[in-house]
């Protein structure tokens, strides 16, 4: 069993690195530091950390000013709320002139777990694609996490990071670089393509070993930038694979599969696509394993569903 | 401080000149943010040519204070003044809100130079001027920010919680500014919301408080050498004014928040202001 770790903590860990290599970098919290992990920065760095307290679009605002005079502040709440209380904020004041804010969604999607529906963000992919300027990445392991967090405090523009509390293992080793905007084929196969995201990846890893018990070679690819998306990677794998199928931890209304579903619908004989994930309907109570297999999310769950859609 | 006559004479001319360009840039027939945006000149005035250390020919100057339009409709007032300082030409106050103009309905800092921050959607600005104020802490800079607000826009949930956040943060550095002209875009502001006793709210916020008239030249620029002198809290001054103020049959009619004036309004509105600028430029 590899050691497995949540993609938070790798988070926590790399911000308290960009801070003491960059001055101009300034943490906001609204009273969640110790689950968003921006406790060891806030140790560290007190004057260029800001607990806003329980108000989470005061939190967002105050960032965009922050990042109008120079600084480049990270906002970090939990997924659910840094998306959906700040929409307004977010929209008209970073998203539309482009500041550099970097927005951390934490305890992000269905792996949230016990909380339930309330807390379970399902749309956040979906609310922040729809922006324009917004990027939006969901890193798979904790180390693209801790590259992703140096490479979008480098972006220009402003940032929507997805991070999770649920243990996933190490899925690349030291000579990997994270680059915004590219996906990364993690195993090749001619009949079917995998894109995944975030907890999703290793999921789906492990589906295409099941996958590979029947002889179906399955393409896997690690989409941890969904906007830009790669779409030569995407177009790449409509052309090669006869079958498209998008795993992830959201909705599948506006996430990842909407975004691939979006790219390949302007070219003709497209494979179809298969999206997986959560079928347009709120999350509960549950821990997180327990959720994923009620949303077929397993990797069992997975390789049953594309088994079935290949024929 | 008191300020010299003289002084007060040669900004109440500034504003009937920056009421005559509200006026002259809105034109006939269009629907234009008048209320508002007349409220405000006095106070707009007084910050861009009394109050405020800003180099209009370096508009990106770290060191300067920061004015942020909260109440986003009414840039207007700030578009004219930002002319008048020569930002950018008088002439292009004419392209105000038609297609492919850097003068937005509502402000765009990434189109218009001189502007601080992207308002219109109301209650968000006085966390963002927070979020200024607390950037010149952690950057060693030394500016002051100016936040309008208006009355109407109090009624915004978030401006309570920034409130708390400037407080809790002692952000000295910090003025704010209610545009109390009564009115929202419907009705008077009092129909919705209480906001009584106003300035008791926020000096319970732990703010520092002052109400004025917001007309009253000598007094704004008064309220802002005080506002000054807050070093250890955020102060506000309350400016009681008249939507609309400046032309006869605007004021105080919620009808002209966003309204067009045809012709003939049009014509003895700009007659209005003219004779005002007239005036004060005889004294």
């Amino acid at each position: 069993m590899p050691e497995m770790t949540e993609t938070r903590f790798a988070y926590g860990e790399a911000l308290l690195e960009l801070g003491s290599q960059r001055p101009e970098i300034a943490v906001l919290d609204a009273d969640l530091y110790k689950s968003t992990r921006t406790v060891l920065f806030r140790d560290a760095f007190p004057e260029r950390f800001i607990d806003v307290g329980i108000s989470e679009a005061d939190m967002v605002s105050t960032a965009a000013g922050m990042a109008a005079t120079g600084l480049i502040p990270f906002c970090n709440s939990f997924a659910m709320f840094i998306t959906s209380i700040c929409y307004l904020p977010i929209r008209i004041q970073i998203a539309y002139p482009s500041l550099p804010v970097k927005l951390i969604g934490s305890s992000a999607g269905l792996t949230q777990g016990p909380d339930g529906a309330s807390h379970q963000s399902l749309e956040d992919i979906a609310l922040m694609r729809i922006l324009p300027n917004m990027a939006v990445v969901s890193p798979a392991d904790d180390v693209e996490t801790r590259q992703a967090t140096f490479a979008i405090a480098d972006w220009p523009g402003p940032v929507y990071m997805r991070v999770g509390r649920y243990p996933v293992p190490r899925l690349f080793d030291d000579a990997y670089r994270f680059e915004m905007g590219k996906a990364t084929t993690l195993r090749d196969g001619k009949d079917v393509t995998i894109f995944a995201t975030g907890h999703m990846v290793y999921k789906v890893l492990e589906a295409a070993e099941l996958l590979a018990q029947d002889r179906i070679e399955a393409r896997v690819v690690n989409v941890s930038t969904i906007k830009p998306l790669d779409e030569a990677a995407v177009q790449k794998a409509a052309s090669e694979t006869g079958l498209l199928v998008s795993v992830e931890e959201h909705s599948v209304i506006g996430g990842l599969g909407s975004a691939v579903a979006e790219c390949v619908s302007g070219i003709a004989n497209t494979p179809p696509l298969l999206r997986l994930g959560v079928q347009d309907v709120f999350g509960e109570s549950g821990l997180a394993d327990e959720l994923l297999e009620k949303h077929r999310l397993t990797p069992q769950l997975i390789a049953a569903d594309v088994r079935r859609a290949l024929g | 401080m008191t300020i010299s006559p003289d002084k007060v004479a040669e900004l109440q001319c500034k504003a009937a000149e920056l009421r005559l360009n509200i006026v002259t840039m809105m034109g006939s027939d269009k629907v234009h943010h008048f209320g508002g945006s007349l409220s405000a000149a006095d106070i707009v005035t007084a910050l861009y040519f009394y109050k405020m250390r800003y180099d209009p020919h370096n508009p990106d100057w770290p060191e300067r204070d920061r004015f942020l339009m909260s109440k986003g409709h009414s840039v207007p007032a700030q578009y004219a003044a930002l002319a008048m300082l020569g930002v950018f030409p008088l002439e292009e106050l004419a392209t105000l809100k038609q297609l492919g103009s850097r003068l937005q309905g509502h402000p765009a800092m990434h189109l218009t130079p001189g502007l601080e921050g992207c308002t219109g959607a109301l209650g968000e600005g006085l966390s963002y001027a927070n979020g200024m104020a607390l950037a010149a802490r952690i950057r060693g800079l030394s500016y002051n920010v100016y936040c309008l607000l208006g009355d109407g826009e109090l009624q915004e949930g978030q401006v309570w919680e920034a409130a708390m956040t400037s407080a809790r943060h002692c952000l000295g550095n910090l003025v704010a500014i209610v545009d109390r002209n009564g009115l929202k875009a419907m009705d008077e502001t009092k129909c919705g919301k209480l906001l009584d006793p106003l300035d008791e709210r926020w000096t319970s916020f732990g703010w520092a408080a002052r109400e004025i008239d917001g007309h009253d030249m000598a007094a704004i620029c008064e309220a802002l050498d005080w506002a000054g002198e807050q070093t250890q809290q955020p102060a506000v001054i309350i400016a009681n004014t008249v939507k609309g103020k400046g032309v006869s049959f605007l004021e105080g009619q919620p009808q002209f928040h966003n309204a067009p004036l045809n012709g003939e309004q049009f014509t003895c509105a700009l007659g209005e202001v003219e004779n005002a600028l007239a005036t004060t430029e005889g004294k």
